[in-house]
């Protein structure tokens, strides 16, 4: 074990090697029925009421492919640029294990359905990082494991599991990148942008709720470090089920440094999966990686192999919607961005919530800011995602609205923003309930106004004397005194009055 | 000519979590290379034009529609559990060693 104490420094790692990493995406599909048989595929139902014979591996039952998750397949292979095969079959992955309760997984071995790809990714300062896509394939997933006994809910010190089928026959694809090299310092990066871009494509697609804290979308990172200049792979390890985009980030930098100070040390890598900690940011031993050929992998004799006819493919390739890549692009000249203002939206997972907002009638750069700035910022405050964030666009739009209508101010239309993230309504309720109106009555700003200049008896005199720009002030000292709630505008008109500049 | 070893043996059985004694050992490994060497003389006589056949009838593409089945129910799909808690299928412990 490596202590953190003893974990070389980042900058050191990279003086002495290169990191090679290899990301293997599982994506759960959103169809309505799971692989191989006609049961619901939900997330979050009763435990095992959404089983069959088939999912539950009973004798006799015989699977059927379902054709819309094929379809799903080719369409994501399309997407990431692959090779459709000609023709693949299904094969046993073998293996005894109470979560896959037929004791072997129905998957794809040497035939995925698709291969050869790539992805452009879009890294944070706005470069793109090409990865290859070595192959997608078909598979099924596992049942979920509720651990008893010992401390952590972990299956290390279980006394017992439990076992609910509900996910057992989900369609599943696994998307494997190609090694990715030439990325160096920024390799943390590159997987976390990897994985983001992924979502992001397979959102825009329909086919999966890309889901990380549900599991519909799941992210092993390989991590091996080759000596500099060498060209040589060294030996890897495999850091499973990471859970979050930050996440993936923290544990390939953690690998990256544990496995340079091994090395360093004259130690060698053990090839094994990885348990990413999430509270302390470190990875810790799993099991030894079993051989390939320990699964016995055979074609799976109760499927027909898929044959995609060329022109399915095309049909298919026909149904992809804009990717986003090419929506970035439209949204940027659409709505006048500069790269950097299109960078700090993609940054900010802005970018659907804004485009919802500018559907629901606002005007591009108010819906922007909104969410880039105000909104970003709660989102930080709460440690949550913007999208979770309780105000939906159409609130956001309404709140724009009134502005422009001259119903609240900047101020007051951040209050009614705040009331709609505690959940007490709609923009209109708030404002209702708080009694939150722009106050533009001359009468009741007259008096506010000569308090102001009142109060502030030189910069009344410079107004006087003609520089408007002193009135500044005492339209700040109006704005305070009401709280925010007068109208800045009419304020500053009964100011330039009051001293004859009008 | 022997072709696959009394280690190999144990070791696909430990795989297939088969008990074998070391007297099976010695008679499965013996033939298993009977076995291995016909199936060999089938790679001797197939010519490259000639796919490997997995499948024995000439069917590809058969597909099912994405429309939900009634399954089992949830009493029906526990009923032949040997234990059951919280309607999950209870197992005993899975892994061996200690954290």
């Amino acid at each position: 074990m490596t202590a953190v104490a003893e974990i070389m420094d980042y900058d050191e790692v990279l003086r002495r090697f290169d990191p090679v990493l290899g990301l293997e995406v599982h994506v759960e599909l959103s169809t309505a029925t799971k692989m191989f048989c006609g049961c619901a595929n939900e997330f979050g139902a009763e435990p095992n009421s959404r089983v069959c014979p088939v999912c539950l591996g009973m004798p006799g039952a015989l699977p059927v492919v379902n054709g819309t998750a094929v379809e799903s397949a080719v369409r994501i292979g399309l997407a990431l640029d692959c090779q459709v095969a000609e023709w693949c079959r299904f094969a046993r992955k073998n293996y005894f294990y109470p979560d896959m309760p037929k004791n072997f997984q129905t998957s794809q071995y040497d035939e995925p359905i698709v291969f050869d790809g790539g992805l452009d990714v879009v890294l944070d300062d706005g470069e793109v990082f090409r990865v290859g896509i070595e192959r997608a394939h078909m598979e099924e997933d596992t049942g979920k494991s509720l651990h008893v006994g010992g401390a952590t809910g972990r299956i290390h010190g279980a006394e017992h599991s439990l076992l609910d089928y509900n996910r057992a026959g989900v369609p599943l694809i696994e998307i494997v990148t190609k090694p990715i090299t030439g990325a160096g310092e920024r390799a943390p990066e590159v997987a976390r942008a990897y994985v983001t871009a992924l979502r992001d494509l397979l959102r825009s697609m329909g086919v999966s709720d890309v889901r990380m804290d549900q599991g519909s979308l799941r992210c092993d990172a390989n991590v091996s470090l080759s000596p500099k200049g060498s060209g040589e792979f060294g030996t890897r390890t495999e850091t499973k089920n990471v859970n979050s985009f930050r996440s993936i980030e923290r544990a390939v930098r953690f690998e990256m440094r544990r496995q340079a100070s091994l090395l360093v040390n004259g130690s060698e890598i053990i090839q094994e999966t990885r348990h990413f900690d999430e509270s302390s940011g470190e990875t810790s031993s799993g099991r030894r990686k079993e051989e390939a050929e320990d699964y016995r992998y055979f074609p799976e004799p109760d499927l027909v192999p898929i044959a995609p006819s060329r022109e399915w493919v095309e049909r298919l390739r026909g149904t992809l919607p804009e990717m986003p890549w090419e929506r970035r692009k439209r949204v940027q000249e659409q709505w006048g961005l500069s790269d950097e203002e299109l960078r700090d939206l993609v940054n900010a997972s802005a970018l659907d919530l804004v485009a919802a907002t500018v559907d629901a009638g606002a005007p591009p750069s108010e819906a922007r800011s909104w969410w880039v700035a105000y909104l970003s910022q709660r989102a930080n405050e709460r440690g949550v995602e913007l999208a979770e964030l309780s105000v939906t666009p159409a609130q956001v739009a309404r709140v724009i609205e009134l502005v422009a209508e001259g119903k609240l101010t900047h101020k007051l239309a951040r209050q009614v923003v705040d009331g709609v993230l505690d959940d007490r309504g709609d923009p209109d309720e708030v404002v209702a309930a708080d009694g939150i109106e722009v106050v533009s009555d001359d009468s009741s700003l007259q008096a506010a106004v000569d308090e102001a200049l009142a109060a502030q008896p030189d910069a009344a005199e410079k107004i006087r004397g003609g520089k408007v720009q002193a009135a500044g002030a005492i339209v700040g000292a109006v704005m305070k005194a009401t709280q925010g709630q007068a109208d800045a505008k009419r304020v500053r008109e009964l100011v330039l009055a009051a001293c004859g500049q009008q | 000519m022997s072709t696959i070893s009394r280690d190999e043996v144990a070791h696909l059985a430990g795989l297939a979590r088969l008990a074998v004694s070391e007297e099976e050992l010695n008679t499965f490994a013996g033939q298993l290379d009977v076995i291995l060497d016909a199936v060999a003389r089938v790679g001797e006589v197939a010519a490259d034009d000639i796919p490997p056949t997995s499948h024995a009838v000439p069917v590809t593409n058969v597909f099912r529609t994405d429309e939900v089945r009634d399954g089992l129910s949830r009493e029906q799909a526990l009923a032949g559990a040997p234990a059951t808690e919280e309607n999950r299928f209870r197992v005993p412990r899975i892994l061996n060693e200690e954290a």
